[in-house]
């Protein structure tokens, strides 16, 4: 049994109104960065979570993810593993 | 006609809502969200407000409240559920009304007086109001932008279940007299079955004429008259 720290990455689905994204480009363009073509806003949720394996803990996170952390109509998610820290049982 | 109104941690309405149900003749009791069993009441009510502080997204914590499992049985009885605001918010994360209400398109939290037009006359909410009648009600939210897959909208508007439409003075479409974004200027919506009622605007917050408008009265008038005496 490991402990992962699992990081979800919620972002607005892709062609949908992000108007906080739009209000950050409208910004950035005004502060001079006129190559900017695009920015987008989304969130990372970190997970620190117990399981058997990586694929273990990704899979629960992910089921998290259609449950509660994303909402399917207007968010898709991505999750990955950025640690692992291995538990010495007593 | 006993009236449940379920307060979450953060609702802020529901006092305006418990007055709106007792003022149209409703027996109204507040429900707290850790509470359980709702089988001996008429109606259930969904208030407006921030609950949970609008973490992670409107309504998404709110709808993992014990009552919330309460609430989606109850539905599914066909007694009416009506969902206000941050209710509308709520009965969309819980699946009970499809789609999801997104940041308003100005980004700005709106707070004003909009016109509505009544596209349905024949639901449980609405039958003392006329077909295409106008009602000057207010709103008051930072997420009402509602939006859906394409099939869903479709079927929305195939089955008219949009109740509600945002509209100017002379019950016009128009994009200026929609105050969030919405689509097809959706403001209100019901489930398949008629019975559950999710709208942005606040007509709990039109019951006086000393508060500038009587224009949400009808809706509780007619969701009494349609309740059936448990």
């Amino acid at each position: 049994m490991s402990q992962y720290r699992i990081e979800v990455r919620v972002k607005p689905r892709p062609g949908l109104l992000d108007p906080q994204g739009k209000a950050i480009h409208h910004s950035l363009n005004s502060l001079g960065w006129e190559g900017v073509n695009d920015v987008s806003v989304g969130k990372a949720i970190y997970i620190d979570i117990d399981a058997d394996s990586v694929d273990a803990a990704l899979e629960t996170v992910e089921v998290m993810c259609r449950k509660l952390l994303a909402n399917p109509v207007t968010e898709d998610f991505e999750v990955s593993v950025i640690d692992e820290t291995e538990q010495t049982s007593s | 006609m006993k009236v449940a109104v379920i307060t979450f941690p953060g609702s802020n309405c529901d006092y305006d809502l418990f007055k709106a149900a007792q003022q149209v003749g409703g027996d109204a009791k507040f429900i707290w969200h850790r509470e359980r069993g709702l089988e001996n009441y008429d109606a259930v009510l969904l208030p407006g407000g921030f609950s949970y502080g609008d973490y992670l997204r409107a309504g998404a914590i709110a709808r993992m409240s014990p009552i919330m499992e309460d609430v989606i049985a109850f539905a599914k009885t066909g007694r009416p559920v009506l969902g206000i605001c941050n209710g509308f918010q709520i009965l969309c994360e819980s699946g009970l009304l499809p789609g999801a209400l997104m940041h308003n398109i100005s980004l700005k939290f709106e707070s004003k007086d909009v016109m509505l037009r009544v596209d349905r006359t024949d639901t449980m909410f609405t039958k003392d109001y006329k077909t295409g009648q106008v009602l000057r009600i207010p709103i008051a939210h930072g997420e009402g932008n509602y939006g859906a897959d394409n099939e869903t909208l479709k079927a929305l508007e195939d089955q008219g279940r949009v109740v509600f439409r945002y509209v100017d003075r002379d019950g016009e479409l128009s994009d200026e007299a929609n105050p969030n974004g919405s689509w097809n200027n959706i403001a209100g919506i019901t489930n398949a079955t008629g019975n559950v009622l999710g709208m942005m605007p606040h007509p709990e917050r039109a019951m006086e004429k000393l508060l500038g408008s009587t224009d949400g009265l009808a809706l509780f008038t007619s969701m009494v008259g349609s309740m059936q005496p448990s």
